[in-house]
């Protein structure tokens, strides 16, 4: 009789790239298999063997290796492997280990071949998704030896080199000589962390100035540095060091230091560039010169996205960049204008200020001012620094905002009580259509000198707008007004109506209507984070979803964020201007069907947010 | 694999049988009469001290209308040739059968297999000649021997008037080999500890092997080949006598 193989189906019907074929090809598939089983440590293919059948993980786990024995992917349930030797003259490319007990489904090389050749997604899947299948399957997977996973541990080498605080330089730089290290940890008594010193500030604070080598250490270190958690990633100590401009960055476990890493470690560790982008634009002297680093700003973003660096990764860097650029042109701007009358903050709003930004990107900046501020005596030297700033800016790639939303306009170039004041009358009277051109203001950063007033105006927004019921029924108004499209087909975009579009503006339908979901759930609940994914985890904390839809929005969110960066990546790549206009034909099956769920997921939370704050 | 119902499994504990399957086989050869199971006992068996490594397996499983096999009939059977490298689903066999007993209502909750199904199905007889041959020469692996073996050679010595044996590594049993080597102590039961279990689905997740809905008979002849290779992995090795392992 018809033999049926009711548990092989089932689970191809579980996985790509086999759901995806026709009914009878699956069949065929099913019937196809033969399984076998693996202990826990065992070899599963060994290097240049002959190789007869693609492998499919039905339950455990799977490395494969490349022949110099580094890890080159990891596997779990649903994962394929040997697809390479197969197509490259059936001989086994990558040696495969069962990490688990696992058993595999074997594909036998003929209908591996006839799938291959007869169906045009299954051939793009095991070719071209290789990439992004490892990068999905590595996510999961607990240990990872790259920088997405690997953490500050993994870069010391040696025990921290220290001295107590009552050392003087001279024996300080002794010490370092003997040592061969460029920084020197300072503990107290108690062996607490109280400073650090560098090269560097031997030759800036002691030796330029003229001091006498027997000057205490302390007198000359950058006491409470910044510091990092040993178990912290990489990538955060590489953020925390573009932010504070840090070449040292001090790594402590439990309060104790247990290392230092320097800039030179990670650019070891990692190739990308953006720390170089970063310290070339504050070696810039002229905005002319400043211009000439956007080719490198591009291709720092390109590489980013070419080493599978997440939205995160890609947006706080970028972030990063844009802001050193505003801080170079503000230093630059003090040199030739002279130091300012009062002191001011230089706001960043919107994704810089969330950490989000990408290579296509408007500059929205703001200005508060001391409360001393008297606009006849001071207000033509603030004017002329934002017009430095902002045609600065625009020289470097960040165009002029077309909402006007710049420090040069005088209604956002005010003291700190003004902007009190706008932020209270925004929250305390609002009026959907106030709030639709302010709610950029919502998110922001001060990046150059007083930005403890950008953290008080924060702290003032959380406070007010979390019980206006008012306030937080009009903002999710305005967030409901872009709306996803209904999904995806080949080569058309389908809108909610039944309409069909040719391309689809993924920021304005996609990521816009996003950020704007999550920053009204973040003002109810009182957070006072910009970046979207933080705001996530605190609206997750707070519980006001049901369980685990905070954290399918954050997946759903990435999704659409990728998207949006490789599309504009692969416009760089091409060397045309990179838009948010993505035209389906030119996103895969793969990319078509994640995004369609994610488009999903965002319209629910849309539903959810209006039932929710009663817009 | 049959249903057995709660806690009906559990005291075959006898050890790997010294019974000589290769000589059984050459005298069966000689003395069986129908030619089917000539045929079947010619091919012959492995002999006793032969590595597992070298063994062709053929899994099996019967679904049947209710436990004992003198008032119950086979209703389906799911075969699985397989070895220690590869389980070949890919050559996997199975049949309906009409017993000659009736389905009981109750049996068909458990196997879904429905009178209606069955009424179409040919008897057992018509089935012999293509099952045997892919049983011949093959060590058959089971889990809990007493269904297969006494099921088969029941309904063979019916239909042809003679019975059938043949060697059975039973995956239960070397499970009982573990679990069952002494009853529970009276402490034990005061402490109202529970055997461990050691029916299929429970004896595979200890080996980290995935649920399967059980009841259909090509599926349970896998679910216990693969039980067969994470057994000899973990506990046996390739050069394992099979002696070791069947009865």
């Amino acid at each position: 009789m018809e033999i049926e193989q009711i548990e092989i189906l089932e689970f191809l019907k579980r996985h790509s790239p086999f759901q995806e074929l026709p009914a009878d090809q699956i069949q065929q598939v099913a019937l196809s298999i033969d399984i076998g089983y693996f202990k826990a440590g065992s070899d599963i293919l060994r290097f240049n063997e002959p190789l007869h059948a693609l492998h499919l993980v039905r339950s455990g786990a799977v490395e494969t290796f490349r022949r110099n024995g580094d890890l080159y992917n990891r596997l779990s349930e649903g994962g394929i492997f040997a697809e390479q030797g197969l197509l490259r003259g059936g001989k086994v490319r990558f040696p495969a280990t069962a990490l688990e007990d696992t058993l595999i489904y074997f594909i036998p090389d003929n209908v591996f071949q006839q799938l291959f050749d007869e169906n045009e997604f299954f051939a793009d899947y095991v070719q071209v998704g290789d990439s992004e299948r490892r990068k999905t399957s590595k996510a999961s997977s607990q240990a990872r030896a790259d920088l997405l996973g690997a953490t500050v541990g993994t870069l010391l080498s040696r025990e921290p080199v220290s001295i107590g605080s009552d050392a003087n330089v001279w024996q300080a730089a002794q010490l370092m000589t003997e040592q061969s290290v460029s920084s020197l940890l300072i503990l107290d008594k108690e062996q607490h962390l109280t400073g650090i010193i560098t090269d560097k500030d031997i030759r800036a604070r002691l030796v330029a100035p003229g001091l006498k080598s027997e000057t205490p250490v302390t007198d000359i270190m950058s006491a409470n540095p910044v510091t990092i958690e040993q178990q912290q990633y990489i990538f955060e100590a590489m953020m925390l060091m573009l932010r504070h401009n840090l070449h040292h960055l001090p790594v402590v476990k439990q309060q104790k230091a247990v290392g230092v890493i320097a800039i030179s470690d990670i650019i070891r560790f990692e190739s990308q560039n953006s720390l170089y982008v970063v310290s070339r634009i504050f070696r810039k002297q002229t905005i002319a010169e400043l211009q000439l680093l956007v080719p490198d700003v591009h291709a720092c973003f390109v590489r980013m996205v070419n080493e599978d660096a997440n939205s995160q990764m890609i947006g706080s860097a970028m972030a990063a960049i844009g802001r050193s650029f505003k801080q170079r042109l503000l230093e630059l701007a003090e040199a030739q204008l002279g130091p300012p009358p009062v002191p001011y903050c230089f706001l960043a709003l919107g994704s810089m200020a969330r950490d989000e930004q990408l290579v296509l990107t408007d500059q929205d900046n703001a200005l508060v001012l001391d409360n001393r501020y008297d606009p006849a005596e001071h207000d033509s030297y603030f004017e002329k620094l934002a017009r430095f700033v902002s045609d600065g800016l625009a020289a470097c790639g960040y165009t002029y905002c077309t909402g006007k939303v710049m420090a040069t306009n005088k209604e956002w170039r005010q003291p700190l009580k003004v902007w009190q004041q706008y932020f209270q009358s925004w929250i305390e009277q609002p009026t959907a259509e106030r709030l639709l051109q302010s709610s950029i203001f919502f998110d922001i950063d001060g990046v150059w000198g007083q930005t403890q007033w950008a953290e008080q105006l924060q702290r003032l927004v959380s406070n007010l707008a979390r019980k206006k019921t008012l306030f937080l029924a009009s903002m999710a108004r305005n967030a409901l007004n872009r709306t996803p499209p209904l999904g995806f087909f080949k080569d058309f975009v389908m809108e909610q109506d039944g309409k069909q579009n040719n391309s689809l503006n993924i920021k304005r339908r996609g990521t816009a209507p996003f950020v704007d979901l999550i920053r009204v759930h973040a003002l109810a609940i009182g957070s006072t984070e910009s970046n979207s994914y933080s705001r996530l985890q605190d609206i997750t904390a707070a519980e006001i979803m049901p369980k685990g839809r905070a954290e399918d929005l954050r997946d759903a969110f990435e999704v659409i964020a990728m998207t949006r960066i490789r599309h504009q990546a692969a416009a760089l790549r091409q060397g045309t201007e990179p838009d948010n206009n993505v035209l389906p034909e030119q996103l895969s099956e793969f990319e078509r069907k994640h995004l369609k769920e994610a488009f999903q997921v965002l319209s629910n939370a849309q539903k959810f947010m209006k039932f929710h704050l009663k817009a | 694999m049959l249903y057995l119902g709660p806690n009906q499994q559990g005291d075959s504990t006898r050890a790997a049988s010294s019974t000589d399957w290769q000589q059984y086989y050459q005298q069966q050869a000689a003395g069986a009469k129908h030619p089917l199971l000539q045929q079947f006992y010619g091919t012959g068996m492995v002999a006793a001290h032969t590595p597992i490594s070298q063994v062709p397996l053929v899994a099996i499983d019967f679904e049947t209308t209710g436990l004992s096999a003198d008032n119950n009939g086979i209703v389906s059977i799911g075969l699985v040739p397989f070895n220690l490298h590869c389980i070949f689903s890919s050559k996997a066999q199975q049949w309906l059968l009409k017993p000659r007993f009736q389905l009981s209502d109750n049996s068909v909750t458990v196997h879904r297999i429905t009178h209606s199904e069955v009424k179409s199905a040919p008897d057992l007889t018509a089935v012999l000649p293509e099952l045997l041959p892919l049983l011949a020469g093959k060590v058959a692996v089971v889990h809990y021997r007493q269904i297969e073996r006494d099921f088969l050679s029941a309904s063979v010595k019916v239909r042809l008037g003679e019975s059938i044996l043949f060697p059975v590594i039973d995956t239960l049993e070397l499970e009982a080999r573990l679990y069952r080597t002494k009853p529970l102590s009276w402490w034990d039961k005061i402490r109202k500890r529970q055997q461990v279990s050691i029916r299929l689905d429970a004896s595979r997740n200890r080996y980290n092997l995935p649920p399967y809905r059980p009841h259909h008979a090509v599926t349970d002849a896998i679910a216990s080949a693969e039980l067969l290779q994470a057994q000899i992995c973990h506990r046996f090795s390739p050069d394992t006598p099979v002696s070791e392992l069947w009865c």
